[in-house]
Parts: structure tokens; sequence; C-alpha cells
């Protein structure tokens, strides 16, 4: 298994204050990984000390195999980065930020030049590829950053937060670009509080919680670590007992809100079958069938107040 | 590893560019880079009608020079912060000595062109350049001088450039009155000489005043030397404060 980002027992402190706090995870190639946790968590530190802006206390990074604090320029080369609080150089045109990115990249001018071309266009920039940034939106001038993270074709990108108060047109515009790029096998390390964008983008998420990493997984398996997900929702078009209900032995709790039946088990299959059974045999119909699964933000909110 | 210095140079003049496009190109920063010496130099005048006028000439370029090297460099990097362009510019395969030598680089720039102004005002009044090659030597290695001094000046980890301007206007100041601009180091005390060997702008006023056909009161290859031992120190110790505070800065 190919890992473009190994950390191992990463540590910051601040002070008396570890702001992380011995992190471990790896990035495979070609994923988008999230990265949540509520402000102060210590995501955007951790990004830090990953793309080469701070040291750590202890630990060790690797970043497609260089070791990011003994040989952070090689590293670099590589990455592209949108750091949390980031800006253009809003004197500058859109070319002028472009260009200057490429050639801090060490891009030969031809290539540099194309690849401005085509990530203005690909960005909707390019009709203001000569105006002065100072001039362009909060969703404009984070198209434009995002498209200087890419001028060097990075294979691993890092994003901190960046659909971050963004208008709706420009966060699809940017979402669609990262499924792209992800096409393309780029790797990217998504640093978001977005958890619906986290559940649609990532492959795999870490929930980092004081400093500590609380859970990495997949969005579904995340989904699976709390409770709800064993629940069943059903609606029938005839009259039920909820005591003859409770008396399944599938059945671990029951409610009733308007029409329908809120049923906690542990085991969803077969109370599945029992209550299809039991619809039958009283010649009811069953109107609707759900199985609740819990909300990433429920399991965020879950796996947060228990660390 | 040649190579790898090469691309890093060439990322410094990238930093070059945009430092003079951006922070450098601005007709204010070009008027008070000329205004300021000027000021001073005819409040001086004014004050003054015994001293020659290539001696009051050398002392105007020594000014200009100071003012103008040190007038942006130190104010770069926390305008980057204040305008969250460091953090970005932090994350591109560049060292920590490309971005100090590109900052560096464009002050020389700077420095140097506005320098020739008091030269040919100097030569429009009929003040003679007796050693060209040496003043533009002086004048080359004085603005790298000036200009690693005002990266040592944008040192301390502050995002407010008013603080930076305040402590760098500490610095500059005392240098000009210290450094046998408006009273010849001939005349000055033994204390006044003691304090004013160790002001690089002594040596480059005391080379000046060499070209324009003054005798110098330092040997010249003294006054060269002392200039790039000068350019070393600040250098060094730009770079080392500087990687210990630019991460405070974000």
């Amino acid at each position: 298994m190919g890992y473009v980002v190994e950390v191992h027992n990463l540590t910051k402190g601040y002070k008396e204050i570890k702001s992380v706090d011995g992190v471990n995870f790896k990035v495979k190639k070609g994923e988008i990984f999230g990265f949540l946790g509520p402000n102060g968590a210590g995501k955007t530190t951790t990004v830090r000390m990953l793309t080469g802006i701070i040291k750590p206390d202890s630990g060790k990074a690797y970043i497609l195999g260089y070791n990011i604090q003994k040989e952070p320029l090689k590293a670099k080369e590589h990455l592209g980065v949108v750091p949390e609080t980031s800006n253009a150089y809003v004197d500058l045109s859109a070319w002028q930020n472009l260009i200057l990115t490429a050639d801090l990249y060490g891009v030969p001018k031809k290539d540099a030049e194309k690849r401005a071309d085509d990530l203005l266009k690909e960005f909707d920039l390019y009709e203001r590829k000569n105006d002065k940034v100072k001039g362009f939106s909060k969703g404009m001038k984070q198209r434009l950053i995002l498209a200087m993270a890419l001028i060097n074709d990075p294979q691993l990108l890092f994003l901190d937060e960046p659909t971050s108060g963004l208008d709706v047109q420009s966060s699809i515009l940017i979402r669609q670009m990262l499924l792209q790029l992800r096409e393309k096998g780029k790797t990217i390390l998504l640093t978001t509080h977005n958890l619906e964008e986290a559940n649609k983008l990532c492959e795999r998420i870490a929930i980092i919680n004081k400093g500590k990493i609380a859970a990495i997984d997949t969005p579904e398996n995340l989904k699976k670590m709390i409770k709800k997900l064993n629940t069943i929702e059903i609606t029938f078009d005839g009259f039920i007992d909820v005591q003859e209900l409770s008396d399944f032995p599938e059945i671990q709790e029951i409610r009733k809100t308007g029409d329908k039946f809120i049923l906690n088990t542990d085991n969803v299959n077969n109370l599945i079958s029992a209550v299809t059974e039991y619809a039958k045999s009283k010649d009811i119909k069953i109107v609707a069938l759900n199985t609740l699964t819990p909300s990433l933000e429920e399991v965020f909110i879950e796996l947060t107040r228990r660390g | 590893m040649l190579n790898l210095y090469f691309n890093q140079f060439k990322r410094s003049l990238a930093i070059m560019r945009k430092d003079i496009l951006i922070y450098y190109l601005k007709g204010p920063v070009i008027i008070f880079g000329i205004l300021i010496p000027l000021f001073l130099f005819l409040a001086f005048l004014t004050g003054s009608k015994n001293l020659s006028t290539d001696f009051l000439i050398s002392g105007l370029i020594g000014m200009t020079m100071l003012f103008t090297a040190t007038s942006v460099s130190p104010v770069i990097t926390p305008w980057e912060s204040q305008m969250n362009t460091l953090e970005r510019l932090m994350t591109y395969p560049i060292s920590i000595y490309t971005l100090i030598l590109g900052d560096i680089l464009a002050s020389v720039i700077f420095g140097t062109l506005i320098t020739l102004v008091p030269v040919i005002i100097g030569l429009a009044i009929g003040v003679n350049i007796i050693h060209p090659l040496i003043l533009i030597t002086g004048i080359i290695l004085a603005s790298i001088c000036f200009s690693a001094l005002g990266l040592l000046l944008a040192t301390p980890p502050t995002n407010a450039p008013s603080n930076v301007m305040m402590i760098s206007s500490l610095v500059k100041f005392p240098l000009v009155f210290i450094s046998g601009i408006f009273i010849p180091l001939e005349i000055m005390p033994f204390w006044g000489k003691a304090v004013a060997s160790f002001s690089p702008l002594t040596y480059f006023t005391d080379l000046t005043r060499y070209s324009l056909g003054n005798g110098s009161y330092y040997p010249i290859i003294l006054d060269f030397t002392v200039i790039v031992v000068f350019t070393i120190i600040f250098f060094a110790l730009a770079v080392k404060i500087h990687k210990k505070t630019l991460p405070m800065r974000i």
C-alpha cells in the first residue's frame, strides 16, 4: 500500500498546552482524507507541521517519502497548499499571482503559462486574468488560491477549510474540482468544518479532538460507531398495537412519532423480517421502512463529546 | 548541489520581482526615499556654512543610501503577515536564505537607483567624482549591507508594520548622527570616533568622500572590508532570527 503521508507520534505544544498530542495516521495515494475537529482541536497545527511551516516538538512526518523536517524543500516541491488564512497578493493580477507561484515552484516558463491559462479557465477566472485581485469577491479569491496551489501539478494537496465562508456556486465548483483531481490520482488532505462536505468527498476521515485522534475510518464505518445505526423507522397503513410490537424480542426500545414507529434493535435484519411477517399476518401494508443512519454530524458530536 | 543553489537563486529573483511590483513601485515610497534625506541635508546645510560642497554631497549620498535601503525591507515581512500572504509563502519550496536574499535584492536595486539621485545632483552642482569605480562599488556594497540591516530590523515577531517602523527609526536616526555625516571624523573627540567606528555608515561615507576627492579617514581597503563584514553579520543574524520568529507570525 503506497502511503503519501505518514505521521508518527506528532506532538506540538504552546507553553503548557499540547495542541497536538501524539498524532498518528497515514494517507493512501489517491484518496481524499478528511481531517475534522472542533475549533482549537489541533487540525491547523497538524497541517502546518505537515507542510513544513512549523516544526514539531517530537514525532516524525513523511510526506511523499521525504522527512518533512529534514528534507522540507524536496517534499514541498510536490505539494500544493491552501492554508487556513491565506490570501493572494491583492496588488497583483490573477495572472501575475499564478506566474509568481510557478516561479517559486521552479515551473519552466512555457509550462507555467500554459497551466496558468488552463487553471484560469477551469476556475472560471479567465475573463478577469489581468485584473488586480483586490477587486475580486471572496469566492473568486479562493478559486484563485486553489489554482495557485495547483500550478505545479502537485501530487499531494493540503486544503485547510477551502470552502469556508464561500458562496454556494464557488463551493460547488471547488468540490467538483476536488473530485476531478482525485480521478487524476491526486491525494488530498482536506481539513473542514463542513461535515456534509467531508461525507461526500472523503474516503476516510480522521476526527481530532483536544490534540488527539478520536477516530479514523470511512464515513460509513464512523457512522456505525454510534447506536443510531441500529434503528428503523416504519409506517403502516393500518392500526398497530404498540404493546404487540414491544413484545418482539428483537426490539429493545420503541417510540411512536406521528404515524411512524421508531424501533431500536441490535439486529436490524431480524427485526425487519419479523416486522414484515407481523404486518403480513395482520394484513396490513408497510407504507415506508427506513433504516436510520446517523449523520456524520452526530458521529462527530458523539466522538468529540467523549474526548 | 550547484543546481540546487542555482534554482534557489532563481526563486530569490522571483521574490525580488514580487517585492518590487508590490512594495517598491509606489509613488510615495520613491518620493519619501528621496525627500527624507534631502530635507535632513537642507536643514543641516542652512546651519553649516563652513563645510565644502564635496563634504555635504558625500553626506547626502550616505544618508540617502541608509534611508532608502532600509525604508521598505523592514516592513515587508510584517506586511505579508498582516495581509495573510506569509503562510502560503512559507509553504513554497524556498529556504529562508532564498526568501531573505530576494527581499535584499529588491532593496539593493531600490537603494542603488535612488542613491544615484544625489550623485547626479552633486555632478550638476559641479562636484567631481575622482574615483568613480570606488564610488560605484561602494554604493553597491553599502546597499547590500543596509538592505541586510533592514531585514535584521524586520525580525521582531510583530505583525504591525508601524511597530517595525518605530524600531527602524530608533536605529536609523542615531546612525546618521554618529557616522561622520554632519561632523567630519577628523574633528570628532576620541569617544565620538570610537562610537562612529561601530556604524557601517561611517565607512561608506568615508569611501564616498574619498571618491569625491576628499581624503579618507580610514584606508579605503578597510572601509570596504568593514562594510563586507557588517553585511555578513547582518545577513547571518537576519537568517538566524527570522528562522525563529517567522513561525511566530502566523
